[in-house]
């Protein structure tokens, strides 16, 4: 194939989801050989793109998508991943799929297994084949000679190191004949430094045998390295589209994040006491399923909204979901001056610590019950709140009227739309749901309330009322508030200070009026110049915080 | 590491088995049966049950836990026994003949129960279990009102007096022991079935053999996780069909086996205890949900039948009362299956907790090592 026709060509290709467009008239092109680094923050639409490239089902059910892919200068239109693999695309995804009980071999060619023919072929089928074993390894070992790595064939992928097992993807896709695109989606995201850096001399040797390649990855630098295009998605469009030639990590953050400094941001302490410390997490570990944080340190102060933001996956759901015992966690947790055990959800929320959970549907709600049942009820489990004493206290039965009345009183507080304090939770918008779950947290009248993803899910209008409501509620009862968000732009017209998560720790904390780009440079790994603390160092954020 | 560390998972890997090896410790003296007799009822023993017992290994591979939807197929078996004798066919060839019928029944059963396991993923056991209850419903409403009403029945003799419906304990003289005498050798005081451990035989190059073709390979990888053989183009809910259907099919040979050695068979609940049974002596051979090999299956089914063979001898001797030593059966037998569910639970749980430990331990010390990210 020609140096000049490009391999890929995407075109003019938009998609949304029921109204809400995610991606719009992405244009950009590929040839072989090429190495294009793909970066752009959460919800900028890497993933629905890439989605669309390897013909992902979820796509045609979602009403399809605007525009074209030229493969090779032809239309193609997948209907499935298959369909993809078969033209020569291949996909190492963010999570291995490696089979953990086979060995390298064995997964490298999974699924493509050399055979032998035996007798029973013919009434049962080509399944009944007997598999080649001498010829499975040989395949194996000539694509893990592609990759210039050492991978020993025979090893099971459960005893594998990490790098290993991404090595191992990589040489299962290009050992398809056919593969002349691989698509990375954070590949490196799991590996060490120098088993980074393999990879990377790794990739740049496939590029030179011809295979076009896509790597999506948060490390900027890494991006900067390798890549022979960048393309910086932002909101759904391609902001830039250039040649890596003299353009700087730094170029690329304030791209990616872009934005001129939030407008609407309220005059900060206006009259708000902010004390002492009154939260303290070091070397806090937590094995969320997705969001694994390891070595997070930070401290709150009293009356503060501190903000935790980063790219998904890095961790910063985890930190709330650890503090407060819904998963596997440890480190050190102190809450005014006092250890908060881990791991016991019960003890956390009566330390005072409250939640309003991320998985609205899941933990948040309790959503074939009553308006009421919600409100109350995690106060009346923990607090005893709402409940009646009969005998001495012999039989406690609810104090319904109790609960009425204060179920009321947040559907006015909060301008909660609903029929009354008798509806059932699953029948409320996704917006008035976040507000009871912001109800129920507030009828525990914590004195240290977590709030993750507020405004996950929940239309335009919607998102400010919840935002207005838990700056009202700090402001009026000096209640701290840690919020969890993936929206950068809402930390920061809210918060009074911004912490970006990274690879499970804390990359540095800044003041929301810092500039878009030094957000992006967190976000990428990069510790900034003059942005204060550290990245990566625990310690160095915390000492520089107190500075 | 450690020694003590290596010896405490030995320990753990092994509980059960220990746990078996002490009780017939135990149970043997007390018993005053002697050696000869036990062994002897052993080699019987071995040549009667395996085949059931290796019936379990496919799914278990194909990650689909204990199939207890082997039930089905043992029923497919009687069945075909009943048209065998029904037919007067005796012999090796009456077995061949009940096998014959009874391979396309379970066949069926056995598609019907692979379509419905794969609707409850992640539930197989307890599915499988149910429509074993399920499928013994369909079943003896054909034997006891079908049979002789609908279905012409010639021999009248299997028939119950009031002319229709089958007794409930069926004479299996005709094919009685026949595949086991097809071939028996004298060994000193010991008789071996030569022609059923053929068979046996060939069962097990057959899985041996199995494990190493496309489809057995396909079989481990969904196993292992269904995710990623559904992602590399594995048709994953097919090949756990297959599994369900040939651990069915071999269920039924396997009942036949079975009873050809029994000698007669309760028409209406020889069936009912044949998955509890091999799922009991497989565990107790040290397999597990996950994982099973064919020493596993001889293991368990000596470790069980020795127990099953003294302990009744050791209650009358103890306790003045066989019924004690029969009781003792079965409570050990769902005492094996919940131990070794509850063991293999806590084992996954302190793996995943040691995963944890090293994972975010190391990452922990590198970082206060002073690595930057």
């Amino acid at each position: 194939m020609g140096q000049d026709s490009p391999l890929l060509s995407v075109e003019h290709v938009s998609k949304d989801f029921y109204g809400n467009v995610v991606l719009e008239d992405v244009c950009f092109q590929l040839r072989a050989g090429e190495i294009l680094g793909l970066v752009g923050e959460n919800g900028a639409g890497k993933t629905t793109l890439m989605r669309i490239l390897f013909g992902m089902p979820v796509i045609a059910e979602t009403g399809g998508y605007k525009g074209g892919v030229c493969l090779d200068g032809e239309e193609v239109r997948f209907a499935s991943p298959f369909d993809a693999l078969d033209a020569g695309i291949g996909m190492v995804h963010q999570e291995f799929s490696l089979i953990p009980g086979f060995t390298t071999t064995e997964n490298i060619v999974l699924n493509r297994e050399a055979m032998r023919g035996s007798v029973l072929n013919a009434v049962f089928g080509e399944r009944m084949s007997a598999l080649d074993r001498a010829a499975m390894k040989g395949k194996a070992e000539s694509a893990i000679a592609r990759l210039g790595v050492k991978l020993d064939p025979d090893m099971l992928v459960s005893e594998m190191p990490v790098g290993h097992k991404e090595f191992t993807e990589i040489a299962r896709e290009i050992n398809r004949e056919k593969t002349k695109l691989l698509v990375l989606d954070e590949p490196t995201a799991v590996l060490t430094e120098s088993e980074a850096d393999i990879l990377l001399k790794t990739l740049r040797k496939l590029a030179d045998q011809g295979i076009a390649i896509i790597f999506i990855s948060h490390r900027l630098h890494e991006v900067v390295e390798l890549a022979d295009r960048i393309v910086v998605l932002r909101d759904g469009g391609v902001v830039k589209d250039l040649p890596n030639e003299g353009v700087s990590v730094r170029d690329i953050a304030s791209w990616m994040v872009g934005r001129s400094v939030a407008a609407d941001r309220a005059a900060s302490a206006d009259g708000r006491r902010i004390g002492d410390e009154i939260l303290k997490v070091e070397g806090l570990w937590v094995d969320m399923p997705g969001e694994p944080v390891d070595g997070a340190s930070f401290s709150v102060r009293q009356g503060e909204i501190f903000g935790i933001g980063g790219l998904a996956g890095q961790g910063k759901l985890g930190i709330p979901n650890g503090i407060m015992g819904l998963y596997p966690a440890g480190g050190e947790v102190s809450f005014r001056g006092k250890t908060v055990p881990l791991n016991a959800p019960r003890t956390a929320l009566e330390t005072g610590l409250a939640f309003v959970s991320e998985d609205r549907r899941g933990v948040g709600l309790l959503l074939d019950e009553s308006l009421e049942w919600n409100v109350s009820f995690t106060a009346m489990q923990i607090q005893g709140k709402y409940l009646k004493s009969i005998l001495g206290g012999l039989v406690r039965y609810r104090d319904e009227a109790a609960m009425r009345k204060l179920t009321q009183e947040y559907i006015e507080l909060l301008d909660i739309k609903c029929t009354g304090p008798e509806q059932k939770a699953k029948q409320l918008s996704g917006g008035n749901q976040q507000k009871i779950c912001l109800a129920k947290a507030f009828a525990l009248k914590p004195d240290l309330l977590f709030v993750s993803e507020p405004t996950r899910g929940i239309d335009v209008g919607a998102k400010k009322l919840v935002l207005d409501t838990i700056k009202r509620y700090n402001r009026d009862y000096g209640t701290t508030i840690v919020m969890v968000s993936s929206e950068l732009e809402e930390l920061r017209s809210v918060c009074d200070r911004v912490a970006i998560v990274d690879e499970g720790g804390i990359a540095g904390i800044l003041p929301p009026t810092a500039e878009p780009a030094e957000f992006g440079l967190l976000m990428s790994g990069v510790s900034p110049t003059g942005a204060g603390p550290a990245g990566g160092e625990p310690d160095g954020a915390k000492e520089a915080r107190r500075a | 590491m450690s020694g003590k560390l290596d010896l405490k998972r030995f320990l753990s890997g092994n509980a059960v088995i220990l746990v078996f090896v002490l009780i017939s410790a135990a149970a043997i003296p007390a018993s005053k049966l002697s050696g000869t007799y036990i062994v002897q009822e052993m080699l019987t023993r071995i040549g009667r049950n395996s085949f059931l017992v290796l019936a379990l290994l496919l799914p278990i591979y194909a990650g689909m836990g204990l199939n207890f939807g082997m039930t089905l197929g043992a029923m497919a078996g009687q069945l075909g026994l009943i048209c065998a004798v029904n037919w007067g066919i005796t012999g090796v060839e009456g077995l061949a003949f009940a096998a014959l019928i009874g391979m396309p029944i379970s066949i069926a059963l056995g598609y019907v129960c692979g379509s419905i396991l794969n609707k409850a993923k992640g539930r197989e056991m307890v599915t499988g279990y149910m429509l074993g209850f399920f499928i013994n419903g369909v079943y003896q409403f054909t034997v006891l009102y079908f049979m002789g009403m609908v279905i012409p029945i010639r021999n009248a003799s299997i028939l119950l007096s009031r002319g229709f419906g089958i007794r409930n304990t069926l004479n299996l003289e005709s094919v009685r022991q026949s595949l086991d005498l097809l071939w028996s050798l004298k060994a000193g005081p010991y008789v071996l079935p030569m022609s059923t451990y053929l068979v046996l035989a060939a069962l097990c190059v057959f899985i041996v053999w199995f494990r190493r073709t496309k489809l057995g390979q396909d079989m481990r990888a969904v196993g292992f996780d269904m995710g990623v053989a559904e992602a590399a183009g594995i048709p994953v809910d097919r090949t756990r069909v297959i599994a369900i259907v040939i651990s069915t099919v071999l269920a039924c040979f396997g009942q036949i086996i079975f009873l050809q050695n029994m000698g007669n068979m309760a028409t209406y609940n020889a069936h009912d205890q044949t998955s509890f049974f091999a799922v009991a002596a497989l565990l107790v051979g040290g397999a597990s949900v996950k994982k099973a090999t064919i020493p596993n299956v001889f293991i368990g089914v000596v470790l069980l039948h020795v127990l099953f063979v003294v302990s009744p001898r050791a209650g009358q001797n103890l306790f003045g009362s066989a019924q004690i030593g029969e009781y003792f059966r079965q409570f050990i037998g769902y005492g094996v299956i919940a131990l070794s569910l509850v063991l293999y639970a806590t084992r996954e749980r302190r793996e995943a907790a040691a995963l944890r430990a090293s994972t975010y331990g190391a990452g922990r010390k590198a970082a206060a090592a002073g690595g930057s990210v």
